[in-house]
């Protein structure tokens, strides 16, 4: 387990003589940075990342069409071209505009369903991890119950029983979503809790609460951050397959899963229908992913 | 350790129970109502006599207490129903889907073992190679892509495209069904069947077998600067005992739990994998029915995939004992 080391003043080395100089202290986030950016892919995922962002703030004028218009003149299933530049679809809507609409869809419930699941397994893992005892037995099989049903088989349910719209899908993936992070910050707890720090904050009289939210959790956050930053590339994932096996947004929606199910019968004769959506989940969920994977190694005291 | 592996499959009881439990109530507050299915869609005008007799046919009128214990007490016969939809035996139907997904799975494993151990293993002993950096970005690609757009990328290259450029008749792919559905020794594709086969079974393990890939690496790179790896190295031993005896016998514990735990992702996987290539396996069948409401078959064919899932876990954590003999298994107290 890692504990993010104390930086900033407090640790600054004595400018006294004789003592050996390690240099100017710089804040944690500089240092994060500058590790961050010696990481290529990471940062080619960051810039991906941003170029998503921008094109679902900015979708109103970027996008040449809105999702749901069909412009004249009409094409169906038709290849990339100058006025259209993925193509159009089965009813002759412009693919590049309701990718570019995707966007906001993904977005949107990845990071609200990542926070979701992120608020229920950080409540759960910590009290488990700090308080133990039959609070941990609870939370342990709780957890053990849900892992035991196959993640897809229980969100499809759940998603049945919430309806198809953008905001059940963000409840049903935020409900299934804590499993894998009330492991890991009850883990992180559990040996933080033993550190001499925690108990000097025990023996100053801080209560339970002020101990948990001030003194453990900042120090528990860098592994949460890294799975966090991983699992809304994750719910974007999740997101696209459960809008693939049908039980997503319904059809004027602009959710990229969902455009590749409907592309699927032309598979033969349109296969850009197919791919391009398919290209634009891929692609976005693998910048969460190498920029989640870089946190982590710039945030690694091991690696400095 | 038989007390151990005994306590562990008596713990298995109540996380099936409750896991299935769960489901069961899930299904019950679901929309809609399953006599509509029963009699034949929920549109058409139903004489109320049939839908009466269909009610009490399969205990629909109980309360839902009464149903939930009728529910278990036949489950634990091993009789799990018969289809809503079309009154079929799931137990026929499990008998039936559940070979067929065995067979996809074996590969899958199959393949995420070899290439994934090998390819972490390379990686990892080429350190800061080409190859090394391709495992890297090439891993992390294959754990991004969506299994269904993998699906219909693999058709599209080695089936569609083959198809429409003639190329010869041996480089052409299927792009869906079962085939002719001849094995040898259970497992291996005979005939025509390996043209089946082989794509299904590509992209369920891609994302795994990349998984692998990267946790063996990881878990690699820290064997190689073991102590134990420089007391080997300065016995004078070969570079490849060192590496096979030493390193990878230690290196492949976390490997091991992860194919064990990431044995849910490969159940995931398998149903996508399966609704692309329709393939009739259990994932196929599960995905079909809940879209149906087919509760009885749901619940039969989730059942079964439950108490896989808990028993391959079980194996993996025996197996650690296999691989590091420091593990004893049964102890109390550690975490």
């Amino acid at each position: 387990m890692t504990v993010i080391e104390p930086t900033g003043p407090s640790a600054a080395t004595s400018a006294e003589p004789g003592v050996l100089q390690l240099g100017e202290a710089k804040p944690l986030r500089t240092e994060v940075w500058r590790r961050f950016r010696k990481n290529k892919l990471a940062v080619a995922g960051l810039i991906f990342l941003m170029l998503v962002i921008l094109a679902a703030i900015f979708a109103d004028l970027i996008a040449p069409y809105g999702f749901t218009d069909r412009p004249l003149p009409r094409t169906y299933r038709a290849g990339p071209s100058g006025a259209h530049w993925f193509g159009t679809d089965a009813i002759g809507r412009d693919l590049f505009s309701r990718i570019v609409y995707g966007a906001r869809v993904s977005l949107k419930v990845g990071i609200l369903a990542t926070s979701l699941s992120l608020t229920i397994g950080i409540l759960l893992g910590a009290v488990a991890g700090y308080f133990g005892g039959w609070l941990d037995t609870l939370a342990m099989r709780l957890t053990d119950v849900f892992l035991a049903i196959p993640y897809i088989i229980l969100a499809v349910a759940i998603a049945t029983l919430f309806g198809r719209s953008e905001n059940s899908i963000i409840i049903v993936l935020g409900l299934t979503g804590w499993l894998a992070i009330v492991r890991i910050v009850r883990a992180t707890f559990l040996s933080l809790k033993q550190l001499e720090y925690v108990e000097a904050a025990r023996a100053l009289g801080f209560g339970r609460w002020r101990i948990i939210t001030r003194h453990v959790l900042p120090n528990a956050l860098q592994p949460i951050i890294v799975y966090g930053t991983i699992s809304v590339g994750t719910a974007i994932l999740a997101e696209a397959a459960l809008s693939f096996l049908g039980v997503g947004p319904q059809d004027p929606t602009p959710a990229w899963g969902l455009m590749v199910a409907q592309g699927k019968g032309d598979l033969v004769s349109a296969s850009h229908l197919l791919f391009f959506p398919g290209a634009a989940i891929f692609l976005t969920v693998l910048a969460f992913v190498l920029v989640g994977d870089g946190l982590r190694d710039a945030l690694d005291p091991k690696m400095r | 350790m038989p007390s151990y592996i005994i306590r562990r499959l008596l713990l298995l009881i109540p996380t099936v129970f409750v896991a299935l439990s769960f489901l069961f109530f899930l299904f019950f507050l679901l929309p809609g109502d399953p006599v509509d299915l029963i009699v034949g869609g929920a549109d058409r005008t139903v004489d109320p006599g049939v839908i009466a007799r269909a009610r009490a046919r399969y205990g629909l009128d109980d309360p839902i207490l009464v149903q939930f214990k009728d529910y278990w007490l036949r489950t634990l016969r091993w009789d799990l129903g018969e289809s809503f939809l079309n009154g079929r035996s799931v137990n026929e139907l499990l008998g039936e889907r559940a070979v067929n997904s065995a067979r996809l799975s074996v590969w899958a494993i199959i393949i995420e073992i070899i290439v994934g151990i090998t390819v972490g293993l390379i990686s990892a002993i080429k350190r800061y190679s080409i190859a090394d950096k391709l495992t890297t970005i090439g891993t992390a690609a294959a754990a991004a892509v969506p299994v269904f757009v993998l699906g219909f990328v693999f058709q599209y290259l080695f089936a569609v495209y083959p198809n429409q450029h003639n190329w010869p008749e041996w480089a052409r792919l299927r792009t869906s069904r079962l085939g002719p559905d001849e094995w040898f020794l259970f497992f291996i594709p005979q005939g025509e069947q390996w043209r089946y086969l082989i794509l299904p079974a590509l992209t369920l393990a891609c994302v795994s077998t990349a998984l692998a890939a990267r946790m063996m690496r990881g878990s690699m790179l820290e064997v190689l600067q073991a102590d134990y790896m420089r007391t080997a190295r300065s016995k004078g031993l070969t570079e490849r005992a060192i590496v096979v005896r030493h390193g990878l016998r230690n290196a492949l514990i976390p490997v091991v739990t992860l194919i064990g735990l990431d044995f849910g992702t490969v159940i995931g996987a398998a149903v996508l994998t399966e609704t692309v290539f329709s393939w009739p396996g259990l994932g196929f069948t599960i995905a079909d029915a809940v879209g149906d409401r087919d509760l009885p078959v749901i619940l039969g064919l989730t059942l079964v995939v439950v108490i896989v899932y808990a028993l391959v876990n079980l194996l993996v954590d025996i197996s650690y004992a296999w691989f590091d003999p420091r593990i004893r298994l049964g102890e109390r107290g550690k975490s």
